[in-house]
């Protein structure tokens, strides 16, 4: 069980003078569907970020595959980046070109397949998500949730290793968010990637989560890790188990 | 690791139906045949059945998948059952997934031919919505102003005054610059005819009243319908995207009001502040220049005082609140009219500075046939 893909150790993170969280310290296994949980602004998507090398550490490091992403080389980081696949909050498609234009641009970039396979296999991906037939609609022409799912069409073109989703069911129906997670579930077991996810949707926690993380905003440092279903019952921090288990918020919240 | 070239087998079966035998690496880098071999087959096919046998199936990747994804959809197509044995877990779960929702057809659209647009018909129907868009703008503004000046409107005095800033203090290095470089060009350009002559001293009448009638105002406001229309262009087309404006509407607040006028107000107030400034630094500009020629700083005043008249400062003023209402309702105009996509903002933005100096050299040549016609 213990080949961990991602590795994250005494992670630091800043914006300037006011730190976020410290001393993080946790590993994400080959397969795991991994999900980073905590109340709002205690840096969950600011920890995304991180991983995704958008922004720096302020100490610390992330290991990818034991290698260290923040001290390798700006060719070996390219190359670490061609094995993601990354779904934003808001989509993060490309507005002004097609469904099929969005996915066909890694594909183009990175692949040496000819226009026809690419044509194929961009109506391979579209299905994948459920979108058959969306090709030529472009990214305003379609529902919050299928825009959602053509991101996640693009973020798989390249068969990425690690998927990562910045809370992937936000702002999306229940039974659309039910399909997203079970969407990203059969992938997941399909193609074998690692998927990490930020979301504070208990039913997607519940459902899909091998593994978490929970970061408190309060102590500024992670408080939990583990199975979220282990952690609503038995972890030792009752903050965690309120918030696993929907109760109204504790005191140790509300002074933040 | 050597690679076996990928290819499929339609055979049949002993049972009546027909296998495809897949066999090779399926993976990137290998050229397959092309899937319209397999579908001419499959036209001939009379089997009941498909089935896709995966025994000899190498490595894979998505591109065996957008083959099988194919191959399932022209058998659905055809009527023929479509099953699998021998195939890889991975790719009997992701076929499935791929094949859950059915395809969307896209409804038949009999758009219009691209010649329409040369219709004689359809460019005055255009142009007339064009027109009647523009004329609703401007109604809807004067209405605002209106509400304004009885004190009703819903405009709020810290945006106005924001806005001034930005529109004022902000721009006073480009304008510096290009209103020196100016005078020095209008100096330059007279002195050489001057010369010729004997008139230099003339260079200062000629920089003065160049600066002071037509070129400080008119550079002043090319630079800000570049600077300040294009981002009033910008803002307002992305608050369109991010439902800004809507929501505003929704709060039962003219966006006119709200958005429109403390910027149209901030660069009216702002234009004439900033075309003295630029009169004064082109004037110095043109100085420097007459020096050079050996005009004395003394002789270049008093001969410029002699041209300065009240008469040609007030034409620069009155040019400079025209111009002002004109690059801010060009900017405004765009941005509120602008799509919610991020290709649709930069249109919004360029047709802003396009429409205003269209607007500032017809407004200027407009205003200075009517001077030539009163004498002024």
């Amino acid at each position: 069980m213990s080949d961990p893909h991602i590795q994250v150790r005494n992670l630091t993170m800043a914006y300037g003078s006011l730190v976020i969280q410290r001393d993080l310290n946790f590993d994400i296994n080959r397969g795991d569907i991994f999900v980073i949980m905590g109340g709002s602004g205690c840096g969950k998507s600011t920890l995304l970020k991180h991983m995704l090398g958008l922004l720096q550490p302020r100490e610390g490091d992330i290991l990818y595959n034991n290698e260290s992403f923040f001290h390798a080389s700006e060719k070996q980081q390219g190359r670490m980046r061609q094995c993601w696949g990354i779904t934003y909050q808001s989509g993060g498609l490309f507005s002004a070109m097609t469904l099929a234009e969005n996915v066909n641009l890694p594909l183009q970039l990175y692949t040496s397949y000819s226009a026809t396979d690419r044509a194929d296999i961009i109506a391979y991906k579209l299905a994948l998500v459920g979108l058959a037939g969306y090709q030529d609609y472009y990214p305003s022409e379609v529902s919050g949730g299928m825009r959602k799912r053509a991101a996640l069409a693009r973020a798989i073109a390249l068969e990425p290793e690690i998927l990562f989703f910045d809370e992937p069911s936000a702002g999306l129906d229940p039974i659309s968010s039910r399909l997203l997670d079970e969407l990203i579930e059969q992938l997941q077991e399909s193609t074998g990637a690692t998927v990490v996810m930020v979301t504070h949707e208990l039913p997607s926690i519940f459902g899909i989560a091998t593994n978490s993380v929970y970061l408190d905003a309060s102590s500024k440092t992670m408080i939990a890790y583990g199975d979220p279903k282990h952690l609503r019952d038995h972890s030792d921090q009752p903050v965690v188990r309120q918030f696993l288990a929907r109760e109204a918020s504790s005191p140790r919240e509300e002074q933040v | 690791m050597s690679q076996l070239p990928p290819g499929f087998d339609l055979l049949t079966d002993d049972r009546d139906s027909a296998v495809l035998l897949l066999t090779g690496d399926w993976v990137q880098g290998q050229t397959h045949r092309d899937f319209q071999v397999l579908k001419d087959d499959l036209c001939c096919l009379t089997a009941p059945e498909l089935v896709v046998d995966g025994s000899g199936l190498g490595r894979w990747d998505s591109i065996l998948m957008a083959f099988l994804l194919q191959s399932y959809n022209q058998c659905q197509e055809d009527n023929i059952r479509f099953t699998t044995r021998n195939l890889p877990e991975g790719v009997e779960q992701l076929l499935e997934v791929a094949t859950t929702v059915p395809t969307h057809v896209p409804p038949a659209s009999s758009g219009p031919p691209w010649y329409r647009a040369l219709y004689p018909g359809h460019l005055a129907r255009e142009l007339l919505k064009t027109g009647t868009g523009s004329l609703e703008f401007l109604g809807e503004l004067a209405i605002a102003l209106g509400r304004l000046a009885m004190g009703r409107a819903n405009t709020r005095f810290s945006d106005f005054r924001q806005f001034c800033y930005q529109a004022g203090p902000d721009a006073f290095a480009i304008i510096s610059l290009t209103s020196v470089l100016v005078g020095m060009i209008l100096a330059y350009l007279g002195a050489v005819q001057l010369q010729q002559l004997g008139a230099e001293i003339y260079v200062a009448d000629l920089v003065v009243i160049g600066m002071l009638r037509e070129m400080g105002v008119l550079m002043a406001a090319i630079v800000m319908a570049g600077r300040t229309g294009a981002a009033y262009a910008a803002q307002l087309g992305t608050m369109q995207g991010n439902e800004e404006i809507d929501a505003i509407s929704t709060m039962g607040i003219s966006p006119i009001e709200f958005l429109v006028v403390p910027r149209l107000l901030a660069l009216v107030v702002m234009m004439p502040l900033l075309t003295l400034y630029a009169n004064l630094l082109g004037i110095i500009g043109g100085g420097i220049v007459a020096g050079g020629l050996g005009i004395t700083p003394l002789m270049y005043i008093s001969e410029g005082e002699s041209a300065l008249s009240l008469q040609h400062l007030v034409v620069g003023l009155v040019k400079s609140v025209v111009f002002g209402l004109l690059i801010a309702v060009a900017g405004c105009h765009s941005g509120i009219n602008s799509g919610r996509s991020s290709a649709a903002v930069g249109q919004a933005a360029t047709e802003a500075v396009v429409t205003a100096i269209v607007y500032l050299i017809v407004a200027d040549a407009a205003i200075n046939i009517i001077c030539q016609q009163l004498d002024i």
